[in-house]
C-alpha cells in the first residue's frame, strides 16, 4: 500500500478534473505539499479553489485524476484521510445554538475521544484561542472574528497533521485577521501541514512558503512569494502629491525611474510597479529634488487583480463573471 | 462507535431546545393548542358533547401531532446543510448514517414528549383509555414507530430542498391536506363521495383507525397490519432517498 514507508508529500494531487452541470471547474490540477509546509492556493472567485479543497478533504469526488493525503487515497481510503485532516471552511461551520464549549466537546466525542478527554481538549483549545471567557456563550452571540477562531479551533480538536483552510480570513476586520494569521503560523511552526486558499496575495505572502495561482481550474503560476511578486511586477509604489497641480510632474518623476513600469493615475493618486526595493528611496529623493510635496507615499503588494493582469494578461474580475455565467 | 456518534448528535439536537424557545413551543404549546381548539370549537357540533369528541379525536390528534412535530427534522437537517455543519461532520471519520440517525433519535424523543403531554392534558380533561394497559402501551409504540417513518419522510424533504422556506412550504402542503382530508377530525361519512374515497386510502386515516383500536377498543388486526406496511414502506423508500440525496448533495 502506498501508505507504508516514508511519505514524501503530505498532500498530493494529480490532474484533478471536476465539472458541475457541464461547467468545467477544475481542468487537470496538480499540486504537491511537503510535510510541514504551508501552500497558499491563490485565485479569484470561481477559480476552483473550494472545489479543490472539497476533493482533497473527501467531501467531493473528482471526475478524473487522483489525490492523496499522507499517502492515503482520498477516494479509496476516505476514513483514513479524515482521521488525519482538519477543515475550516469559508463559512464558519459551527453550531450557532449551542455554546463554544459544547461545539468542541461534540467534535471531540465524534472523533472518538472519551468524555473527559474531549472536555479537556475543548478547554485547552478555548484557552489557546482566547475564547475561555466566552466558552459558555451560545455561538449565535459571537462576533465574526470569534466565530472564525472557534471554527479554526474546531478543525484542530483531533490534532490533525494536515489542515485545510478555505478562505480563513474573508470578511474579517484587520485585527481579527492578524490574530488568525498568528495562529496559523504557530500551527505550522509546530509541524502541521497547511493548505490555505485565499483571494489576497498579501495573505498568501504572509503565511505561505509556496504559492500556487489558479485560474479557471488550472495552475497559472507556482513559486515562492518572492518569485510570484517578481512575476507580478514587484511591489506597487503609491504617491499622492499634496497639490493636485503636481500630479503630472510627479508622474514624470516616477516614469523616469529606471526599471519602473508606467505610472497609473487614479484620481489624485499615482501607482507604479517597482521591481527593485531601492527604487522606493530613489523615488522619494527625486520627488524631493523636484520640490513636489507628497501627503501619501506607500509601498504595497500588488492586488490579486494586478498580479493576475501581470501573470495571465487579463483581469481577475472578468474570470469571476465568466465563472458565474 | 457509530452508536456513540448518533447519541452525541442526538444530544446536540436536544440541547437546541434550551437555546431556541421556538422549538419548545413547537413541541409543547402547538399540539396542546390543536387539542383544546378542536375539542372546544368543533366538539359539540361534531359529537354532541366535547367529552365524546375528546374520546373520538385524541387518537387521531396524536397522529396529526407527529406530522407537524417532525417539521423539526426537515428544518433542522436543512439548517445544518445551509450552515456548512454537514461538511464539517462529513470531514470527520464518522459513520455516514450518524448525522441523520442522530437527528431522528432526537426527534423521536421530542415526539414522545409531545405525545405524553397531550395525553396527560387530555386525561385531565376527561379522556379515558378503553384498551387497557396493553392498548396504551401499543399506542405509544405505534406513535414512536410512526414517528420514525415520518422523520425519514421529513429528512428527505430537508435534504432534497435548498431553502428553509421551500422546506417549510413543502412540508406544510403535504401534512396539512393529508391530516385534514382524513378520519382524524371527523368521521368520513359526512364527506362527498370522491373525498371519502381519498380519506379511505389516506395512510393518516389508517394510522388513526389503528390508534383508535388501541386506545378505545375496536377493530385492530387489519388497521395494524396496514399501518405496519405503510410504516415499513415509508421508512424504506424515504430512508433510501434521504441517504442517496445526502451523498449526492455536496
Amino acid at each position: 500500500m502506498s501508505s507504508s514507508g516514508p511519505v514524501r508529500s503530505a498532500i498530493s494531487a494529480e490532474s484533478l478534473a471536476k465539472s458541475f452541470g457541464g461547467k468545467r471547474v477544475l481542468e487537470g490540477l496538480d499540486l504537491e505539499v511537503p510535510p510541514g509546509a504551508i501552500l497558499g492556493l491563490l485565485g479569484p472567485n470561481g477559480a476552483g479553489k473550494t472545489t479543490a479543497v472539497r476533493i482533497l478533504t473527501t467531501l467531493l469526488w473528482p471526475d478524473s485524476g487522483r489525490a492523496s493525503v499522507l499517502g492515503y487515497d482520498v477516494q479509496r481510503q476516505p476514513q483514513q484521510v479524515r482521521r488525519l485532516i482538519g477543515l475550516a471552511g469559508q463559512y464558519a461551520a459551527v453550531d450557532d445554538l449551542i455554546s463554544a464549549k459544547e461545539n468542541l466537546y461534540m467534535i471531540g466525542r465524534l472523533l472518538g475521544q472519551r468524555p473527559n478527554a474531549a472536555r479537556a481538549r475543548a478547554a485547552e483549545l478555548l484557552a489557546a484561542f482566547g475564547l475561555a471567557e466566552a466558552a459558555g456563550v451560545k455561538v449565535k452571540n459571537y462576533s465574526g472574528g470569534m466565530r472564525r477562531r472557534l471554527d479554526l479551533a474546531a478543525s484542530l480538536v483531533g490534532r490533525p497533521a494536515v489542515l485545510f483552510l478555505d478562505e480563513p480570513t474573508t470578511g474579517l476586520d484587520l485585527a481579527s485577521r492578524n490574530e488568525l494569521w498568528d495562529m496559523i503560523r504557530n500551527l505550522a511552526a509546530d509541524g502541521t501541514t497547511v493548505l490555505l486558499t485565499t483571494q489576497y496575495l498579501e495573505e498568501a505572502d504572509r503565511l505561505a512558503g509556496q504559492i500556487m495561482v489558479i485560474d479557471r481550474g488550472v495552475t497559472v503560476a507556482h513559486g515562492t512569494p518572492a518569485e510570484l511578486k517578481s512575476l507580478a511586477g514587484g511591489q506597487v509604489l503609491e504617491v499622492r502629491p499634496l497639490r493636485l497641480a503636481d500630479l503630472d510632474a510627479a508622474a514624470a518623476v516616477l516614469a523616469s525611474l529606471p526599471g519602473a513600469g508606467g505610472p497609473v493615475v487614479a484620481e489624485d493618486m499615482l501607482a507604479v510597479h517597482v521591481p527593485d526595493d531601492e527604487l522606493v528611496t530613489a523615488a522619494a529623493r527625486s520627488l524631493d529634488q523636484e520640490g513636489i510635496a507628497v501627503r501619501h507615499l506607500a509601498v504595497r503588494l500588488p492586488s490579486l487583480d494586478e498580479a493576475f493582469l501581470a501573470i495571465t494578461g487579463h483581469h481577475a474580475e472578468q474570470e469571476m463573471e465568466a465563472a458565474n455565467r | 462507535m457509530s452508536a456513540t456518534q448518533t447519541a452525541v448528535l442526538a444530544r446536540r439536537n436536544i440541547l437546541h431546545v434550551r437555546s431556541d424557545p421556538q422549538q419548545l413551543i413547537g413541541m409543547t404549546i402547538q399540539p396542546l393548542m390543536f387539542l383544546l381548539l378542536f375539542v372546544y370549537v368543533f366538539g359539540g357540533a361534531i359529537s354532541g358533547s366535547t367529552r365524546a369528541y375528546l374520546q373520538f379525536v385524541l387518537p387521531g390528534l396524536l397522529v396529526q401531532g407527529i406530522g407537524f412535530g417532525t417539521f423539526a427534522t426537515a428544518l433542522g437537517l436543512n439548517a445544518d446543510f445551509q450552515r456548512g455543519l454537514i461538511d464539517r461532520f462529513r470531514s470527520l471519520p464518522m459513520a455516514r448514517s450518524a448525522v441523520v440517525a442522530g437527528r431522528v433519535t432526537a426527534d423521536i424523543t421530542r415526539t414522545a414528549w409531545s405525545s405524553l403531554i397531550i395525553v396527560g392534558v387530555a386525561a385531565a380533561l376527561g379522556f379515558r383509555f378503553h384498551g387497557g394497559l396493553a392498548g396504551a402501551a401499543g399506542a405509544f409504540g405505534l406513535v414512536l414507530t410512526l414517528g420514525v417513518a415520518m422523520c425519514w419522510l421529513m429528512a428527505f424533504i430537508g435534504v432534497a430542498l435548498r431553502s428553509p422556506e421551500a422546506v417549510q412550504a413543502t412540508a406544510f402542503m403535504l401534512i396539512m391536506p393529508l391530516t385534514f382530508a382524513s378520519s382524524v377530525l371527523v368521521p368520513a361519512a359526512s364527506m362527498p363521495g370522491w373525498l371519502q374515497a381519498f380519506v379511505k386510502v389516506n395512510p393518516i386515516s389508517i394510522f388513526s383507525t389503528a390508534m383508535r383500536g388501541l386506545m378505545l377498543g375496536g377493530p385492530l388486526v387489519t388497521p395494524l397490519l396496514q399501518s405496519a406496511a405503510w410504516i415499513v414502506g415509508i421508512s424504506l423508500v424515504f430512508g433510501a432517498l434521504t441517504v442517496g440525496c445526502y451523498r449526492r448533495r455536496a
